[in-house]
Formats: structure tokens, C-alpha cells, sequence
């Protein structure tokens, strides 16, 4: 049950319920796709970048509370970052959420660090930052967690 | 009398689990009573030489054994041995049929008329098989209760159907399918049919004489059986105008080196070394299913699917798929505002393990606009308490999820 609350965190749970930039965008520079087959989860997401900086980042989609706090989180923490801040914030969190390590200060994303000790999970906590680093890279394809 | 107590006891699982376990995805697989898992324990221990080829005493037990349990299958769905070919499974059954009949005798423009709720196994081998052959993929339709709509059959079962594809029992909405019906039209029109059973065998009485299909496939671990081993029944008469489908040892007669011919069926479909072990444990499956009796495990499941229909109903949030009068005990439902795969976890943090997903079944989740269900299927060794323990558990996770706790 300890490794369950772990998991399902009240600040998860709150953005499952109201997730934050969760919106279309029209003036989008890029875009991408994500889909977690196993889950069903489906995200699309936007990027409004300019001079390597995170203007605005917005997503859309359905799936599970792991996958979308997850999103909702990843935008309110990414608004504003340049792409090189991003990445490196991308690489640490894809660190904590596989062995549970957490490098640095990772803020608000803590709250995912239980996520390891479910490795089915651990597709559903990182398609958002997939989709999102295609995003950054120009890659629309679809993202696959699978 | 039938006593889950004592049904539950043959399953050496319970033991191993934590006291509170309840298991509510037969569907996907079943647990093993110990009665299968001591005969393939058996086999590999005590005689455990290959079939069909050993000139002594172990090796022929051991063909008794392999032989013994297609005479137990035969005998269990009413067909002849030499009709019954063993598989890995369904999946492998299907392709067999796909592979070794169809590919040789469609041709452009014909049509193979699938449902709308096929299982992925029985949709996948036909598509490929189409995109070589050049015939056509048709789907009879689903209506919102999940029964097939076969209200225009004019329109489906045509002089072009060469091959009709159904599954007997839905593995989402739980629906049994009319398949002598089905059969019956698409004989009419003089097309074959195979039909899927993965899900009904195990539950209910199949009888392929009066069924009249041509194919039909099943897996042993949907049965209480081993893993890796399933079953293709096909009428004898269009076994034995077949080419094999994989070659090999076992499979044939005489060999040169630019010529063979092919052993009797089933064998002609049987090349290399068979799955043994879970051939015997299928067997051993089908006597404890025998055991116990078919028709009391059918009651017992439908008064499970009853009252969990019933209980389930009472939870306002939760939505159920599939309302078909003639049904078997599986029921795929969501829950409002929580996601399958969130339910899942939370279940089993309660010692419920439910399947969540599509069920390998993904046009069905598109048609229903949804992108996963939560899965409950019982078999014989699920009680009303633990319907309750679902019931409860679901009750908790929208609370939980839902923030009012
Ligand atoms: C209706 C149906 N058909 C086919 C299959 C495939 O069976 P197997 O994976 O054993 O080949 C399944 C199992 O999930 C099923 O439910």
C-alpha cells in the first residue's frame, strides 16, 4: 500500500483531475504525436519555441492518471525553459522514473519518483516527455512507448 | 454439489497467494488445478521420451500419452482423432487454416467475411492473407449490446464468400455468438467456416457434429491446461485435400532428396517434435474439467455472471459493454473518470488481478469510443465473495480517485 500512495500522490491525482495546459494551441511551431499501445494512452502535444526558448507548451489526449498528471506537470514545469534546460530535465527525470535516483533538483516531478517500483507504469509516466522531446526535434511521427 | 471450496483446493495457486486473492482474468489465461501441472510434471519426469519415432518402452508410452489426450480432445468437442491437430494455440490454429487452405484456394475478388468483434487472432492472419491472395476483408457489425447484426444477411453471406472467420464467445462483451446459424448461411452460399472458440470451449458444451463447422480452434490455457499447446479441429475430409503447413520431420511419409510425401492426417500437420508435455497436460485438463462436469461449471458461471451483473449495476459510476442475453461470464466495464489502467493497479493493491486494456481487440475499443476497458471473467473456482471484493474494491478506487475520501 506504501509503494500504491507512493504512486498515486495527492498532487497526482489533483492534476489527473484538472490537468494544467491541457488545450489546443493554433500558433503551434511544432507538434508531435505519442501513443502508449499498451494503455490506450494518446497524447498530441504543441510547442511554441522561439530562440531555443519554451514559449508556450500545451497537449491534448486521454489515458491513464499516471500518464497525464505526468503531461500536466512536465508543462507547467518546461513553460519558459530553454531547450537545453529541458533536455537535461528530460534525462533526469527519465533516470529517477527508471531506477528511482533523483540528480539534482527536480521540483514538482518528485512526486513521480515512485513510479520504478512499476515498471508497467514506467511507459505511461514518460510518453509525454517522448512526445515532447520529438517534438523539440521535429519529429511529428508517432511516439511510441511500446 | 458443487463446492468452490473444494474446487479451489485442486489449485495449488491458492496456496501460494496471499490469502485475499482473487483472480478475475480466466479469460486471458486460467490457473492450473494440480491434477495438470502432476502430469506434465509426470511426463518430464518418469518417461519423458519423444513420440512417434522411439522403439522402446518409454517412447511408447509416452505416443500412448501424446495420443491419449487427442482421443480425450476428440472426445470432449465430439469430433474424430485423426481431425484433431495440436498447436501452440488458437493464434497458431487460425494461421494454420490461413496458411494451408486459404492462401491456396482464394483468389482475387473473393471474400472472407469476418465479424466486427473478432480478437485480434483472428483478424491479423486474414488481413495478411488477403493482402496476398487479393480477396476482401468484410465485417458483419456489432450493435450497442454487443450481438451481431445479422439482420441483412443477403448483404454478408454472398456467392463470393469463400470463408467466414467468427468468434463463438466474445472475450470483450462476453456475447455467444449464433454460429450454427451462421454456419448454416454460409453453407448456403458454399462458403467454409472456422470458428474461434478460444472462449467457449472452455465454459460450455461444443459439439463440432452439431455445430457443423469446418474449422475450429481453441487454446489449453484458456482450459485450465498448459500453456503452448491448442487445438485445430478441421472436418477430415478438408484436412485431407490440404497441403502441410510447416514441413519437417514427423510430417511425412517417404523423403528423397527433391520429393516427399505426407503422413495420414492429423500428423500430416504436425512437423517436428510436438508440444509433448502440454499435449499430456491438456488432457489431464480435460479430465478434471470431466471431473467435475462441464454443464455444473456452466451453471455455476452463469449464476456468478448473474449476480455480479447485478452488483455491478449498483455502482452508479461504472458503465458496462455488451448486453447480450446469451452470454458467458466475462464483463468488460469502465468506470467514470478513472482510467483502466489506474483501476488495475488500485485492484490489486486489494489482491484483485483484473485484466485492463483492449483486450486485443483495438476496432472494438475505437467503435466504442473508448481506448481500454476493465476486464472480470470467472471460471470455476470464483465465488460470489469475491464479486463482492470487486464490487467493494471498485467502490474504493472512485473514492479514491475521485478525491473524497
Ligand atoms: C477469442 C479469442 N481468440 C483467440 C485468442 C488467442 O489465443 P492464444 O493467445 O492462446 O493463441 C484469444 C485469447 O486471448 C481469445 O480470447
Amino acid at each position: 500500500m506504501d509503494d500504491l500512495r507512493d504512486l498515486y500522490q495527492q498532487l497526482i491525482l489533483d492534476h489527473n483531475r484538472n490537468p494544467q495546459n491541457f488545450r489546443d494551441m493554433q500558433n503551434a511551431t511544432a507538434t508531435a504525436n505519442g501513443h502508449n499501445p499498451l494503455c490506450g494512452d494518446e497524447i498530441k502535444l504543441f510547442l511554441n519555441v522561439e530562440n531555443d526558448q519554451i514559449l508556450d507548451i500545451s497537449f491534448k489526449g486521454s489515458g491513464c492518471a499516471i500518464s497525464k498528471a505526468s503531461a500536466s506537470i512536465m508543462t507547467t514545469l518546461i513553460k519558459g525553459k530553454t531547450v537545453a534546460e529541458t533536455e537535461s530535465l528530460f534525462a533526469r527525470f527519465h533516470t529517477m522514473i527508471t531506477t528511482g535516483e533523483i540528480i539534482g533538483d527536480i521540483g514538482k516531478l518528485a512526486v513521480l519518483a515512485g513510479v520504478y517500483k512499476f515498471p508497467s507504469r514506467v511507459k505511461c509516466a514518460s510518453l509525454s516527455w517522448h512526445t515532447m522531446n520529438n517534438a523539440l526535434h521535429g519529429k511529428e511521427n508517432l511516439t511510441t512507448t511500446e | 454439489m458443487f463446492n468452490v471450496k473444494n474446487i479451489r483446493n485442486d489449485f495449488p495457486i491458492f496456496s501460494n497467494q496471499a490469502d485475499d486473492f482473487v483472480y478475475l482474468d480466466s479469460s486471458a489465461t486460467t490457473l492450473k488445478p494440480k491434477r495438470v501441472i502432476d502430469a506434465v510434471t509426470n511426463y518430464y519426469t518418469n518417461y519423458s521420451a519423444n513420440v512417434h519415432r522411439s522403439i522402446y518402452k518409454m517412447g511408447e508410452e509416452a505416443t500412448a500419452a501424446y495420443e491419449g489426450s487427442r482421443k480425450k480432445v476428440a472426445d470432449f468437442i465430439k469430433a474424430e482423432s485423426n481431425s484433431i491437430i495440436f498447436t501452440k494455440g488458437t493464434t497458431e490454429s487460425i494461421n494454420l487454416v490461413a496458411y494451408a487452405w486459404a492462401r491456396k484456394n482464394l483468389k482475387e475478388g473473393d471474400e472472407i467475411l469476418l465479424t466486427e468483434m473478432e480478437h485480434h487472432s483472428n483478424l491479423i492472419p486474414w488481413q495478411l492473407c488477403a493482402k496476398e491472395t487479393g480477396a476482401v476483408l468484410k465485417h458483419i457489425p456489432f450493435n450497442d449490446d454487443g450481438t451481431l447484426d445479422l439482420s441483412e444477411p443477403e448483404k454478408w453471406f454472398t456467392k463470393k464468400t469463400k470463408l467466414v472467420a467468427v468468434i463463438h464467445q466474445s472475450n470483450v462483451f462476453g456475447t455467444i455468438n449464433p454460429v450454427k446459424e451462421i454456419i448454416k448461411m454460409a453453407h448456403d452460399v458454399g462458403a467454409l467456416v472456422l470458428v474461434d472458440a478460444a472462449q467457449s470451449v472452455p465454459h460450455q458444451k461444443v459439439d463440432v457434429q452439431d455445430m457443423n463447422c469446418d474449422f475450429l480452434a481453441f487454446s489449453g490455457h484458456k482450459m485450465l491446461g498448459p500453456t503452448g499447446v491448442g487445438v485445430l479441429y478441421g472436418r477430415p475430409e478438408i484436412l485431407e485435400t490440404m497441403d502441410p503447413f510447416l514441413g519437417g520431420g514427423e510430417m511425412i511419409r517417404t523423403v528423397s532428396f527433391t520429393e516427399s510425401t505426407w503422413n495420414d492426417i492429423p500428423w500430416k500437420f504436425e512437423a517436428g517434435t510436438p508440444n509433448v508435455a502440454q499435449a499430456i497436460g491438456l488432457g489431464a485438463a480435460i479430465d478434471y474439467i470431466n471431473s467435475i462436469g462441464l454443464e455444473q461449471i456452466h451453471r455455476h458461471e452463469q449464476e456468478l455472471l448473474n449476480y455480479a451483473l447485478t452488483k455491478m449495476q449498483e455502482i452508479p459510476e461504472l458503465t458496462i459493454y455488451g448486453a447480450a442475453l446469451v452470454r458467458g461470464a466475462v464483463i468488460s466495464f469502465n468506470v467514470e473518470n478513472v482510467h483502466p489502467h489506474d483501476l488495475s493497479q488500485l485492484l490489486d493493491n486489494d489482491g484483485i488481478a483484473i485484466r485492463a486494456g483492449h483486450h486485443c481487440a483495438q476496432p472494438i475499443m475505437k467503435k466504442l469510443g473508448v481506448s481500454a476497458t476493465g476486464r472480470s471473467s470467472f471460471y470455476l473456482y470464483n465465488s460470489k465473495e469475491d464479486i463482492d471484493r470487486l464490487c467493494e474494491s471498485i467502490v474504493k478506487t472512485v473514492n479514491f480517485m475521485g478525491g473524497s475520501h
